[in-house]
């Protein structure tokens, strides 16, 4: 077994597991193990693949390529290079936060972590695949456990929320296929066969035409997932109503997918396409950006607002990506990373405090700090990560995409780059606000003077999270590093 | 008739020989041992749809009004195992009503009659053969969906059936009357030759599709659909949505594809509008029902739908996608009606509602139905995502990119009354959902069998390529 399919075997073999388990108990002990290797397994190939990269000089390593349909030229195709492995470190840093966060799920608790493994499935295939057919294949295995997992464990409007998650998200999946199929039907026109392998149709010449009609179309239905405004909606009433684990799955590496999918299907293979719409998608991405900012200004509810901070801080990942440059693309790619540790690291701790005050309004909380000091000081630390305090991984990225950004020297970018800049600036004011009304202050609530002290396992959530993110700000160099060597193929196709 | 000649139509003959033996069988069983009849159709026609593996040579019978080759043996013996599993899933209700009212011999008479009459048609080499097999196929399903005579809605469905049946039939044999009109002959090889686009063939071709599009429920031949699902024994319903809609589908596809080949401009454009017609009107009927045989009902028209973009681009990739598709629906709608049947004998309901909390008190038969319904609306990694993929892809490789688009947009709208089902089993919690029940063994085998082919057949990919290879013969 290769290094990489591992990545899909091993959350079979701890589904299998789970199906033969009985209890919580059991049921929770399994996942952890499981997430636990993946872990491992994910800080192996961290290592494995800078001591191959050294050795080996190809766009992706640890390529393997077995045919599975042969007169589609559909291959079961999986490669890696930076970028993919360190999307593949959060997802696996994210979900074993995920399954200790959720040690005390109550109902159904075998299918709760069964939903939650396939999604990792989904996400683990979706980064590692290098045929469009089997991406998309393992994108809708990543969405569709969504649908259970809101529906099922959510609170609040939450079969409302979970059937407008999936019907948007699978609507998008629908029209990424017409760009799939369109791309796929134009890999031939340098004279080769079709075929759905993503190496091989960027050394294609694709027609004007056809990437000028099929990269709306694949751009959006990856950008969806990726809370593109106006599409992001489903994303707050999604996030709202889902359970504390499944939130942080979702706003941490679920919505990944979209930004990922952008850059290695949309604009690598449809170069021409992003060129030519690149504006139209600029203007979208920094309302979003905006937009997701002010929104999130005026919720009282924590979790619509860290769902409209994700909008606002996954819409400047597009924007970045959007700008065709280095610099900016290797800050979109950070700041992937950096919004995936510290939004699942709020979610966390939103759930964490829902928990102990039956509460998610902050008119109502208050004073939190002289009651659940540990809670409230990691959120304040989140809440400098997420406004973009030098020292944390926010910082690195946001510098990067608009040092970027404002390498365009013509009008249209200096006004957009200006006006996503000043997101920052709204994005201090909205967080500040929660700090300031929610954790100082009196304390609102007698009953919460005695609130339950922070378990094991909540700590060694946080803290998984919470690394990474002071990781990256303090020494974010090898990190940069790796994504930028593998940036070199985007800068010879794109620029 | 020699024995090369008994060797090709293996599968008529020993499904008359079984017919037979079930007649001399109902003389003889004691009326102690009546169930036993049940036990004997089904082991008979497990022997017949094993015995219909052996391969086959490509040939033709009686001056070429009956013909085989290796597409037509593998589409036979899809409809076999469809049949089996049919039979499986049945094979509890036959006992408990259908024998202790001392039907149960006229029912495997009449339902292997009906799937003969579908052996001459899809075998058919001329429109008389064709004709044959249409009439044999559908007027002994009519007598089967009136079969539980003490409801009236059974009647209803029963009569429904067979009056539109007829006008239909009476349709096509009219437009038959008229391509034979313009090209002298009946036989599909002499056709081929000399058939040209005139106003009488058009119309020729219209009438005989519209015969056709009754029993593939295509809009707007559609309207029988619901009402007879509903009013039919469940497994006579599953039956018409699934092997009496699956040979149409590969009738049409023959004689679309060979016959009236040269008329293949006229006959993609009135495809192009019935699937869009058949998959937004299927959809969209589907959204309210709340009786899950109606449900059922729409969502196979709108299935019927999304297999008019392989056969419109009429080469061999549409026939294999169109062929692949089939079998995986086969799989997919037989474990959704069979769940339906399971519940249904125990508990006597069928409504959406009455599904409510299932999960939590029969999680086996709620996992089964929601693998179907997934692979219904065609989610990965089950079979369904597959064959509607290939579909898709066989319709854009002929550039219909909009209708490639129309029809995803179809697949979202209907994820969403599929995911309505998996609602009510998964979702909601009530203290008066259906209790705890244990299905016995031949329900058991029937749901299995449909399960391993949901999760099997997209993943096992040298299948497709075997029906490929097999196509071969429609380019």
């Amino acid at each position: 077994m290769d290094i990489l399919s591992l990545f899909i075997t091993v959350p079979i073999l701890t589904i299998l597991a789970l199906v033969l388990s009985k209890g919580l108990k059991q049921a929770r002990l399994i996942s952890m193990v499981g997430s636990f290797i993946q872990l491992g397994m994910s800080i192996n190939l961290v290592f494995a693949y800078f001591s191959e990269r050294a050795i080996n000089s190809d766009i992706m390593v640890f390529v393997k390529d077995v045919v599975w349909y042969k007169q589609f030229n559909i291959h079961y195709s999986i490669g890696v290079d930076g970028i993919s492995v360190a999307l593949l470190l959060l997802t696996s840093i994210v979900v074993l936060a995920g399954v200790l966060i959720s040690w005390k799920i109550k109902d159904l608790p075998k299918e709760f972590f069964v939903s939650l493994i396939v999604l990792s499935i989904g996400v683990y295939g979706f980064f590692i695949s290098l045929d469009l057919f089997t991406m998309f294949v393992f994108f809708e295995i990543a969405v569709i456990p969504m649908y259970l997992l809101i529906g099922i464990w959510g609170s609040g409007p939450k079969e409302y929320s979970a059937m407008k998650l999936t019907l948007m998200l699978m609507g998008a999946s629908a029209v990424l296929l017409v760009g799939i199929l369109g791309i796929y039907f134009n890999s031939n026109a340098d004279g080769g066969a079709l075929t759905f392998n993503i190496l091989e149709i960027a050394q294609v010449n694709i027609p004007l035409d056809a990437q000028k009609l099929f990269f709306p179309l694949t751009f959006i239905g990856f950008a969806v997932i990726g809370a593109l405004f106006p599409f992001h909606t489903w994303s707050p009433d999604g996030h709202a109503s889902a359970p504390t684990a499944v939130s942080m799955l979702h706003a941490g590496v679920l919505m990944k997918l979209g930004g990922y999918g952008v850059f290695r299907v949309a604009m690598y293979l449809l170069p021409e396409g992003a060129l030519d719409w690149s504006w139209f998608f600029i203007i979208l991405s920094a309302i979003g950006v905006i937009y997701g900012a002010f929104a999130a200004l005026k919720q009282t509810d924590l979790k619509y607002i860290n769902a409209y901070s994700s909008v606002s801080h996954l819409g400047l990942v597009l924007f970045a990506l959007l700008m065709l440059n280095k610099t900016a693309w290797n800050g979109a790619i950070l700041q992937s990373l950096s919004h995936g540790f510290m939004t699942a690291l709020f979610f966390a701790l939103i759930g964490m405090i829902y928990e102990r005050t039956h509460t998610r309004d902050i008119t109502k909380l208050g004073g939190l700090l002289k009651v659940i000091p540990f809670i409230s000081v990691i959120y304040v630390i989140a809440g400098l990560a997420s406004l973009g305090l030098p020292g944390f991984s926010g910082f690195v990225a946001e510098m990067n995409i608009f040092v970027g950004a404002f390498q365009h020297d013509d009008i249209f970018y200096r006004i957009v780059t200006i006006i996503s800049v000043s997101a920052i600036v709204v994005t201090a004011v909205y967080i500040l606000r929660v700090v300031g009304i929610m954790l100082m202050g009196p304390v609102k609530n007698d009953s919460y003077l005695k609130l339950e002290r922070v378990t094991w396992y909540e700590k060694s959530g946080i803290l998984l999270l919470l690394i990474p993110i002071v990781g990256i700000g303090v020494a974010p160099l090898w990190l940069s590093n790796m994504i930028l060597e593998s940036l070199q193929p985007f800068i010879q196709g794109l620029l | 008739m020699n024995i090369d000649s008994f060797l090709l139509m293996r599968h008529e003959i020993i499904l008359l020989v079984v017919i037979l033996l079930l007649i001399v069988a109902e003389v003889s069983i004691s009326p102690r041992k009546k169930n036993s009849i049940v036990h004997l159709a089904i082991f008979l026609f497990g022997i017949h749809t094993i015995a219909g593996f052996l391969t086959i040579e490509e040939s033709s019978l009686f001056g070429g009004m009956f013909r085989t080759n290796g597409m037509i043996h593998f589409f036979k013996n899809v409809l076999n195992i469809g049949v089996l599993v049919l039979l499986l899933q049945s094979g509890d209700w036959l006992q408990e009503k259908i024998v202790q009212e001392n039907k149960g011999t006229e029912f495997f008479i009449l339902l292997f009659s009906s799937l003969l009459g579908m052996y001459f048609m899809i075998s058919a080499g001329d429109f008389l053969m064709f004709y044959l097999g249409l009439e044999l196929s559908v007027l002994p399903v009519a007598a089967l969906a009136a079969y539980e005579t003490a409801k009236r809605k059974s009647s209803e469905a029963g009569i429904k059936l067979i009056l539109s049946s007829a006008l239909a039939s009476g349709v096509s044999l009219f437009g038959i009357s008229m391509l034979y009109a313009t090209t002298g002959s009946i036989y599909f090889a002499d056709i081929i030759e000399v058939i040209t686009a005139s106003n009488l063939s058009i119309l020729g071709l219209v009438l005989f599709f519209a015969g056709l599009g009754f029993k593939i429920s295509l809009v707007p031949f559609h309207f029988w659909t619901a009402d007879v699902y509903e009013g039919a024994p469940i497994s006579i319903a599953s039956y018409l949505s699934v092997i009496s809609k699956g040979a149409a589908v590969f009738i049409l596809m023959i004689i679309l594809f060979t016959v009236l080949k040269p008329l293949m401009h006229i006959w993609e454009n009135m495809l192009y509008g019935i699937a869009i017609a058949t998959m937004f009107i299927g959809n969209l009927f589907a959204l309210r029902q709340q009786n899950m045989k109606r449900f059922l009902a729409f969502s196979s028209i709108a299935q019927a739908g999304f297999i008019l973009l392989g056969l419109i681009i009429g080469n061999q990739l549409g026939t294999a996608t169109v062929v692949y598709f089939v079998l995986v629906y086969v799989f997919s709608n037989l474990a959704a009606f069979g769940v339906v049947q399971a519940i249904s004998l125990k508990t006597g309901k069928e409504n959406i509602s009455d599904y409510e909390g299932l999960y939590r008190t029969n999680p086996k038969l709620s996992l089964v139905m929601m693998l179907a319904l997934f692979s219904l609306a065609g989610i990965p990694p089950v079979a369904g995502f597959f064959g509607k993929f290939f579909l898709f892809i066989a319709a854009a490789s002929e550039g219909y990119y909009l209708l490639v688009f129309i029809a995803v947009v179809n697949v979202t709208i209907a994820l969403y009354y599929y995911l309505l089902v998996v609602r009510a089993m998964f979702l909601r919690k009530t203290d008066n959902a259906i209790p705890f029940f244990k299905s016995k063994i031949y329900m058991r085998l029937g749901l299995i069998i449909t399960v391993i082919g949901i999760l099997a057949l997209g993943i096992y990919s040298p299948l497709y390529e075997y029906i490929y290879e097999l196509s071969a013969i429609f380019n």
